[in-house]
């Protein structure tokens, strides 16, 4: 399996292959169900739940909506406070950023704390293409580097991957990347966390520069903050001479009471924690303690491109909790990798097609991964109505229409594909405001029910190769309402 | 009070017996129900499949069709939520398209008096012990956008409850999707299928007869994946259990 998600097929096809793996069903059928149950009780304990979860959106959109007055605010408030502030437009230009930050340190080795922008431009493999290692230093990410694997979730990269494999995984690689799994590592959670922390130390004690996302910027005074659980982040964010962080630019919350709902949130969301172990906050730099140089990389990447759309924009509300994930049936039997894109899940298949437009298979398909069923909409923290802009994106997908993409108004074509569907639709629309050509179909279905193949050809197939087909009734309903009135008029 | 049955599409056409049963119950609780025969479709697979431009003259058909009623009663929570919930945003996306407030002003009069039928006993008929009698153990499925989109929340087990004979057993995930999804069961038949499979084995431990929901779309994908799977369970309509009387049982 590659690092990268490039040339994804569609989604039917990948969800397919992780369907009929047994391994990976119960593996993830296993984490969502214990993580899901643990959230709910987390959740259920707070009576201002609901407030707080509307106060979330609120100060998400307010912040979106001014999002041009906070980055400047920002920057300003970083660079006062002895910070650098470096713009990328896109993913090419955020690592050619890093990476000439790196350079110019004159090392060739970082070590990063988990960053979900960073797996999304593909930096890691931006820097080993220009001579630079960087080393994962979240458990579950270790896990996936070492593995040479893809995340295939936001919170617990690692989620496909059960005990065994992962003590696998660390006997086998952690020698090529520094110091050795020790001598029969079993598959207990201690002694694996164990391996990790001595491989670890390690690289925390020598790396110069660490790369880190924040999960909050917050604008009044420039600080940046890190919400973990293991202390890796920590160790990242302050051993290192120097500190890059690149940060979605619709990570801003305006003020410090502003950040406090989302640290209630964001917790019990994801990790079902009341409060989260690991809050790491810096603020530019300071003499004598953590890092003598901070650059942060505001990175755009089709965010601009998303606020434009106002249906859309409510997907850049997402504060990456992956509650939406852990709740969902689809993602539940699918798994991660699936939804080719660091970001899977519900929120992923909102999110991608967006930030990277609709013209790749896997984009394009993204919005149909879904039943509609709405159990993300319910446990999402900032109410982000998942539903609403999935049937927003097959919109844009069969019909095309206005969009905007790298900052320009363009008009988009229907996506290639739909033609047949299209059809039927405009065929069913026209049957259907005629009450007339529809009691004649059901009629006709009704008269030749008995000649009804048990399975469907073609297309149908989807339906009945696992499903049995209904019997169609003698008579339609409207039939027996002209007949007997309800039961009132004629015969029974 | 003007009581329409709104029985959809798909009912009308494959499910007749719940239409019969929809009249049987709400005739015995005294209300005079209509059946306007030019009624067709909401328009829903069309809107949730990314054809909102189609689903418009639907919506607009519908208005058209129910307007004149007190009360529009529906056995499908999703098509409900579709009138309930969509319908206002279809008149919204609309507005903000340029097209005025045509659509949304058509669309306002139908969306308050749209009722699923478990809502319109429990809310606006009062009723929850509706005379039925239905000797058979029984599980509840609650369907998603009868669950989330109206939030019947008890109302179904409430009515359920009060059926003289009936046994009801809880049903295990009963909150998870079935994996029906309208177009998606097509679109993705393979995580569908695995979802049906789901919750057919979850149905299949309550030891039950007989799996109810109140949305035959549903109960169609879970009834074909029971039937394929030969469990010897079978899905019926809320419908067709508070119908059933000693008098006049239903199988």
């Amino acid at each position: 399996m590659s690092g990268t998600f490039v040339g994804m097929p569609a989604f039917p096809a990948a969800a397919r292959e992780a369907v009929r793996d047994t391994t990976l069903r119960g593996n993830l059928r296993h984490a969502t169900h214990t993580i899901r149950a643990k959230r709910a009780r987390a959740v259920a304990e707070l009576d201002d739940w609901e407030r707080l979860r509307q106060a979330g959106k609120r100060i998400k959109d307010r912040t979106l909506r001014h999002l041009d007055r906070y980055l400047v605010q920002l920057e300003e408030s970083v660079t006062a406070a002895g910070g650098v502030v470096h713009w990328a437009a896109d993913a090419d230009e955020a690592n050619r950023i890093v990476a000439g930050l790196v350079k110019a340190t004159g090392e060739t080795e970082v070590v990063k704390v988990k960053s979900m922008a960073t797996q999304e431009i593909a930096l890691n493999e931006a820097l080993e293409a220009r001579g630079i290692h960087a080393y994962e230093t979240d458990l579950a990410e270790l896990i996936v580097q070492l593995g040479k694997d893809r995340p295939s979730h936001i919170l617990v990269p690692a989620i496909h991957r059960n005990r065994g494999e992962i003590r696998d995984i660390f006997t086998r690689e952690m020698g090529e990347w520094g110091r050795p799994a020790p001598e029969g590592l079993t598959d207990t959670p201690a002694d694996l966390a164990e391996a990790a922390r001595l491989h670890l130390r390690e690289k925390f004690l020598r790396a110069k520069v660490g790369i880190s996302g924040a999960n909050f910027m917050v604008a009044e005074t420039g600080t940046l903050v890190v919400v973990e659980s293991e202390g890796n982040g920590r160790m990242c964010l302050t051993l290192p001479e120097t500190l890059i962080s690149v940060v979605g630019i619709e990570k801003i919350v305006p003020t410090w009471q502003d950040l406090e709902v989302f640290l209630q949130t964001l917790p019990r969301s994801s990790t079902a924690e009341r409060m989260n172990p690991y809050t790491s906050m810096w603020t530019g730099t300071t003499d004598g303690d953590g890092p003598r140089a901070f650059h942060l990389v505001l990175l755009d990447n089709g965010r601009t491109d998303t606020l434009a759309d106002e249906v859309g924009r409510q997907a850049l509300r997402c504060i990456r909790c992956s509650a939406c994930l852990n709740v969902c049936p689809v993602y539940e039997r699918a798994g991660g990798h699936a939804y080719g894109s660091v970001y899977p899940g519900p929120i992923g298949a909102i999110l991608s097609p967006q930030l990277r437009g609709t013209g790749s298979d896997i984009d394009a398909s993204l919005p149909y991964a879904s039943s509609l069923c709405g159990a993300c909409y319910e446990v999402c923290p900032v109410a982000i109505d998942i539903p609403e802009v999935l049937v927003h994106l097959r919109e844009r997908v069969v019909e095309g229409g206005e969009a905007v993409r790298e900052g320009n108004k363009v008009r988009l074509r229907p996506a290639k594909g739909h033609a047949a569907e299209r059809a039927a639709m405009r065929a069913a629309r026209w049957a259907l405001t005629r009450p007339g050509a529809l009691r004649t179909g059901q009629r006709l279905a009704s008269r030749t029910r008995r000649l009804h193949p048990r399975t469907l050809p073609g297309p149908g197939r989807a339906w009945s190769g696992t499903r049995d087909l209904p019997p169609v009734p003698a008579e339609p309903f409207r039939d027996w309402w002209q007949r007997t009135r309800g039961g009132k008029g004629g015969a029974e | 009070m003007r009581v329409a049955l709104f029985l959809t599409c798909v009912n009308d056409t494959l499910y007749p017996g719940t239409g019969r049963a929809v009249v049987k119950l709400l005739t015995r609780l005294g209300v005079d129900v209509d059946f306007p025969e030019a009624q067709t479709c909401c328009g829903q697979a069309h809107y949730n499949t990314g054809y909102r431009h189609e689903a418009e003259p639907l919506a607009r058909h519908f208005a058209d069709v129910f307007r004149g009623y007190d009360a529009i009663v529906t056995p499908s929570g999703s098509c409900g939520a579709m009138v309930r919930e969509l319908y206002p945003r279809m008149g919204e996306r609309a507005r903000s398209e340029g097209r005025g407030n045509g659509l949304a002003t058509v669309l306002a009069p139908v969306v308050p008096k749209t009722y699923e039928l478990t809502e319109f006993l429990v809310d606006v008929l009062e009723v929850t012990d509706v005379g039925a009698y239905y000797p058979h153990r029984v599980t509840y499925h609650p369907t998603c956008h009868g669950l989330r989109s109206l939030g019947l929340g008890e109302r179904p087990s409430r009515l359920l409850r009060a059926v003289k004979g009936l046994e009801l057993v809880e049903l295990p995930g009963a909150d998870e999707c079935c994996g029906f999804g309208g177009t998606f069961a097509l679109k993705n038949a393979d995580v569908s299928a695995a979802m049906g499979a789901d919750k057919v084995r979850n149905a299949e431990s309550t030891g039950a007869e007989v799996l109810c929901a109140a949305d035959n779309s549903c109960l169609m994908h879970i009834g074909g994946t029971m039937t394929r799977l030969r469990t010897g369970m079978r899905p019926v309509h809320i419908a067709e259990i508070l119908a059933s009387t000693e008098e006049d049982p239903a199988v």
